[in-house]
């Protein structure tokens, strides 16, 4: 029996006349995903994907895994290819489901017809098929309200299909037509959700990260690669730039008062990153910030720190409660590594007593002693970058 | 870069010659199952009793007291567990102290949990437990004392010999067990001088390889084993013999060198990097006086561990940080002895092992010299 996985895009049928570029950029993902597991061939066709092995041992169970990783695919599903004749499908339904059918004891049959010079209807392909597994399956009964399992037969332009079931995508839009963005990351909770999130709206990721050593450890670069690498399985390969940020800081500490630290440690980041992003063809900043949940997240310092910014700087994660955000961050697993127990330069230079409401001005006037420029530049120039997938 | 200075000699030690050298041999030349009948399990047999002899030997007790296990970890679990489980019909209440060892205190906890009443005797400024909460603690109830011979983080020694002395006073139902892995190598050990029923060791903290342990277990003790199956290692600790673990602690063992002179030698390099330290005006110690000599807990106050910790490995000089972490999660048992917060955040932990000598002490003192001048001081 020949078996192919049927995969729907979701959101993407929306698209008006732009919509082939979105499933083409989807296909090119899905293919780029499944190269490994040996050839396919990958066609489409009212707003469905049909991926079909063209070698005998072609690993079902992994490509559905990596499928799943694939945003812009609102559901998926293996299925069996038939012949567009009744016949074909009654033979074909009982033997190819029986796996399924034994384990459940209600179904429903539901029947798709694209394909309308199809001579039997809908509700006849239902009940045709339903009367056939019933006759082969004693332990099944009926249940068009509550099923355990919904049989589905499409019936398309070149063939039928049949299937049972299927699986939820990742959902959003395929990475790639969206543009490109730099996500600033520092190895919590939040930054990981918010780059994942951002990817989900088919965003390319390019990530920056600032390390403080000795103050922070080679751990917490390893530990913000680990996070990454989780955030990438989704968004395809990562570029990481890791900025030297030790002289700012201490330069900060230095020259600053020190309610402000912190909020010009995070505008001397926004500069940067937007330089970086600048010259790596990023249209926008990503962060990880969500209204009020530190000193530096309040909406008087949001507007400091964006005052450095002429990029758009998303921030997806800005409405969400910590419950909230720690439940994506299990989701894609990038939750055990985000509570190990390492300094980052966040928690460092932590001022006793944050500065919360800056009026307009009044970071400029904290930061005036710094030389801005000079320091930007040397950051700049030692930055290491590597990718991570 | 210089040459590397190793001062967390408690974390884990390197491996010495003699014990890869046994190593090397057991894998190479004598892999069979002891368990099997033929020549090649004798021969294996055979350098595991070796190995169990020259255990005893170190401990002043018999072969047949000494079992192997993978671990210290796993050696507390079976004194404390399987004690406990031995002994339950006799009383419920355990004494040990409240800055043991994690497998120590999370295993004492499950018990706990199961209705067990645990004591955790605090310690002093010192770091030791005192003799007078020994003696109200034990009682006619108590069915184990576990007290640590050395504290991994402060070097104390605590008071195990009295605990043994109040126990037979009081006709106390109680085992005692002694968690020596600090200790083992670095002080002379003998369990029925100390009085214990059951002592935990552990090899890669006297440069043998990690995976490797032993429990000494006093003949006509009975404590139920965790690991069951073949029956190896009498019945106490089921698996195959880990054979080659087992030659590099004998190699590891045979290479210590005379633990008197040794420890004499370190008392000096201690007192001088004491001396070196307290020069500087930037370190306090929390290490106890009359400690062991070869750990030192300091704290560098205003600069934070890991910060510290991280410069000196800049520098190629490896130490531990007393404290885990920013997020609030300093070290528990300087947090038990009354120490100051802040001294708690920037609390190191410098541990040496018979491989140091003065100038690794110097390039450690001029390294945390310049890191207060070049580092800038925490909030």
């Amino acid at each position: 029996m020949k078996e192919i996985i049927l995969i729907k895009d979701g959101e993407l049928s929306l698209k008006g006349l732009n919509r082939c570029n979105f499933e083409d950029k989807m296909i090119s993902n899905i293919k780029r995903r499944l190269k490994s597991l040996g050839e396919i061939k990958i066609t489409k066709a009212q707003s469905t994907i049909y991926i079909e092995p063209l070698s005998e041992d072609f690993d079902f169970e992994e490509a559905l895994n990596r499928i799943k990783l694939v945003f812009g695919v609102a559901a998926f599903s293996r299925a069996c290819v038939c012949n567009k004749d009744m016949d074909d499908i009654l033979l074909k339904a009982p033997m190819y489901l029986a796996h399924t059918l034994n384990k459940i004891k209600t179904f429903k049959v539901e029947a798709k017809r694209s394909d309308k010079s199809f001579p039997f209807k809908s509700p006849e392909i239902c009940r045709e098929v339903g009367a056939e597994i019933l006759k082969n399956f004693s332990h099944l009964s009926v249940d068009v309200h509550n099923p355990d399992e919904i049989i589905t037969v499409e019936v398309r332009d070149y063939s039928a299909y049949i299937r049972a079931g299927q699986i939820h995508g990742a959902g959003g839009l395929p990475i790639g037509t969206s543009g490109r963005a730099e996500v600033l990351i520092s190895g919590g909770i939040d930054s990981p959700v918010a780059a994942w999130t951002m990817a989900k709206r088919g965003l390319i990721l390019n990530a920056i990260h600032f390390a403080s050593p000795p103050y922070t450890s080679p751990r917490a670069e390893q530990k913000v690669k680990t996070l990454l690498s989780k955030v990438a399985k989704y968004s395809g390969t990562i570029k990481l730039a890791i900025v030297p940020f030790t002289e700012i800081q201490e330069e900060i500490g230095k020259c600053c008062p020190e309610d402000y630290f912190t909020l010009i440690m995070r505008r001397m980041m926004m500069r940067i990153s937007q330089r970086v992003a600048q010259s790596d063809g990023c249209s926008a900043l990503i962060t990880g910030e969500s209204l009020g949940q530190v000193a530096s997240q309040t909406l008087p310092a949001i507007a400091s720190t964006d005052g450095v910014c002429s990029m758009p700087v998303l921030r997806p994660l800005i409405g969400m409660d910590k419950e909230e955000i720690i439940k994506i961050s299990k989701q894609i697993d990038a939750f055990e590594t985000s509570i190990l127990p390492y300094e980052d330069c966040c928690t460092v230079f932590t001022p006793k007593h944050p500065h919360t409401r800056p009026k307009a001005g009044q970071c400029e006037a904290a930061e005036a002693k710094l030389d801005i420029e000079k320091l930007i530049e040397n950051a700049i120039s030692g930055i290491e970058y590597s990718y991570i997938d | 870069m210089e040459r590397t200075v190793y001062l967390d000699n408690s974390s884990t030690t390197k491996p010495c010659e003699r014990s890869i050298e046994y190593i090397n041999k057991a894998l190479i030349s004598n892999w069979g199952n002891p368990s099997s009948l033929h020549i090649m399990g004798m021969n294996a047999q055979n350098s595991v009793d070796s190995a169990r002899q020259t255990v005893a030997d170190m401990l002043s007790c018999r072969a047949d007291e000494v079992y192997f296990t993978s671990s210290g970890t796993e050696g507390n679990n079976t004194a404390i567990l399987g004690t406990a489980r031995a002994r339950k019909k006799r009383g419920n209440r355990i004494v040990t102290t409240s800055v043991e060892h994690p497998s120590v205190l999370e295993t004492v906890k499950r018990l706990e949990e199961d209705g067990f009443e645990v004591i955790r005797l605090k310690p002093d400024k010192n770091g030791t437990v005192s003799k007078s909460d020994i003696e109200k603690y034990i009682d006619k109830n108590t069915i184990l004392v576990s007290i640590m011979l050395v504290n991994n983080e402060t070097g104390a020694i605590m008071p195990v010999e009295y605990a043994s002395d109040t126990i037979k006073r009081k006709s106390a139902p109680a085992l005692l067990h002694c968690d020596a892995v600090q200790a083992f190598g670095k002080l002379p050990i003998n369990v029925s001088r100390l009085g214990v029923d059951l002592l935990t060791l552990s090899g890669h903290k006297i440069h043998a390889s990690k995976g490797i342990g032993a429990i000494y277990i006093k003949k006509g003790v009975t404590v139920r084993p965790l690991i069951t199956g073949g029956g190896q290692e009498r019945g106490m600790r089921s698996s195959t013999e880990a054979v080659p673990l087992i030659c590099g602690l004998e190699g590891a063992i045979k290479d210590l060198p005379d633990i008197e002179a040794q420890l004499k030698k370190q008392e000096q390099l201690k007192e001088y990097t004491d001396q070196l330290l307290l020069k500087t005006g930037l370190v306090t110690v929390n290490s106890p006086k009359d400690g062991l000599p070869f750990i030192l807990n300091i704290s560098v106050k205003g600069y934070r561990s890991e910060t510290l910790l991280h410069f000196l490995e800049s520098k190629n000089i490896f130490v531990s940080s007393g404290s885990a972490c920013a997020k609030g999660k300093g070290s528990y048992v300087l947090n038990e002895m009354g120490i100051d917060r802040k001294l708690i955040d920037s609390a190191l932990r410098i541990s040496f092992s018979r491989y140091n000598t003065k100038e690794d002490v110097d390039r450690l003192v001029c390294a945390i010299k310049d890191a207060t001048i070049k580092i800038r001081k925490a909030n």
